[in-house]
């Protein structure tokens, strides 16, 4: 499943892509150490897969919690991380 | 003094329904879905997976006394009680405070599944409108979920939205619909972005003469707008559904379907139930599963 996590808003539209078939299949899940905002953490999902997602609380402040990611200009570290490729950006 | 009369116009009509083709059921597989919303909660009772009987209403301050006062009421004059309900799956946004339910499961599945259920296995887009966020979901045929995108940043787009404008133009919601359409052309749409902006326009419209339908019409021109963008954000693939209680608001969903050029499902059930129907329906499959792993 291709889950977006994030909104829209006046600036912009703030969505991060989790494809949650990929990371079912990770064992490592680098992401949660790897964000400095601690924005990932892993859930059951409903089939029994052990899925990484965003935060609820986080995910209506993306634009400022990867702003340091984002600046850096370089692949954002939680992409960096993750081995399967399943984390994708909307901006 | 003489007292003023207050009237709730963003009040909706609250209900329950009890299937007249089954008056008195005895069938083997009884199974239920509470499905806890910010505004409304939803309880479907499926028997044999055939809906007998639900219940929608306004979610109260405490999800549990509305898990409970929907249950209730989608049991009245049906004869059953709790305890014949085999497995109950509490979904929403206050999964978690359905107090007698068996499993909790995302509301983006059970949407999903309910409104395969509600339209059909054609269905591959779905856009659940709710009271307080509105949702995009790609499903396959048989109403799993292989996409979904969200946005609950803002009232606007979503039902609370709508019930703000309501209150404002002082037009009982259920009748915002249809008389968006009370317009000689299409004004351009208010702000999309911000409920507070939206409203505050709305005003300054009435203020400058306006008619209330034609500002209801800009309203719901920038509500379409904007779930559009969710939509497209996420991809169209037809056939395409509309779920929540904004799907009742022809308002809306006639001007999505115009900005799209498409045409959504006519709905066969009440679209607000989608959620809890599609929960009663995951609790039967998962009954049989285990039924299916004991005979074993």
């Amino acid at each position: 499943m291709i889950a977006n996590y994030g909104y829209e808003d006046g600036s912009g539209h703030y969505y991060i892509k989790i494809d949650t078939s990929k990371c079912a299949e990770c064992s490592g899940k680098g992401c949660i150490e790897a964000c400095p905002e601690k924005l990932f953490a892993t859930e059951m999902d409903d089939f029994d897969d052990e899925v990484v997602l965003i935060r609820e609380d986080a995910r209506n402040t993306l634009q400022t919690s990867c702003a340091h990611c984002k600046a850096a200009g370089e692949k954002e570290l939680c992409r960096k991380a993750c081995t399967a490729e399943a984390i994708g950006f909307s901006w | 003094m003489a007292e003023i009369e207050k009237v709730e116009y963003w009040r909706w009509t609250e209900s329950n329904w009890k299937n007249p083709e089954i008056p008195d059921w005895h069938g083997s597989l009884i199974t239920a879905g509470v499905d806890i919303g910010s505004t409304s909660t939803q309880a479907v009772i499926m028997a044999d997976g055939v809906p007998y009987a639900y219940s929608n209403m306004r979610t109260g301050s405490n999800s549990p006394d509305s898990a409970i006062g929907a249950i209730n009421w989608a049991m009245q004059d049906t004869g059953l009680t709790l305890e014949d309900i085999t497995y109950t799956i509490g979904t929403g946004y206050g999964r978690v405070n359905v107090p007698f339910s068996n499993k909790t499961v995302t509301e983006i599945t059970c949407h999903a599944r309910g409104a395969n259920y509600i339209y059909g296995p054609t269905v591959r887009t779905i856009l659940d409108m709710g009271g307080q966020d509105c949702k995009a979901i790609h499903c396959d045929e048989k109403g799993s979920v292989t996409a979904f995108m969200m946005n609950d940043k803002c009232a606007a787009g979503t039902g609370r939205g709508m019930e703000v404008i309501a209150n404002l133009l002082a037009v009982r919601v259920e009748d915002i619909g249809e008389m968006s359409f009370q317009v000689d052309e299409e004004p351009a749409p208010v702000s999309s972005t911000c409920v507070i902006f939206a409203k505050s326009e709305a005003t300054k419209l009435m203020r400058s003469g306006w008619t209330k339908e034609k500002v209801l019409a800009a309203y719901c021109h920038a509500m379409a707008l904007r779930v559009v963008r969710l939509l497209e954000r996420n991809g169209m693939e037809l056939d395409f559904a509309i779920t929540g209680g904004i799907a009742k608001n022809i308002g809306v969903v006639r001007r999505i379907e115009s900005i799209m050029g498409i045409k959504a499902l006519k709905p066969t059930m009440d679209t607000q139930i989608a959620g809890a129907l599609g929960a009663a329906l995951i609790g039967k499959e998962l009954v049989e599963k285990k039924r299916a792993k004991e005979n074993q």
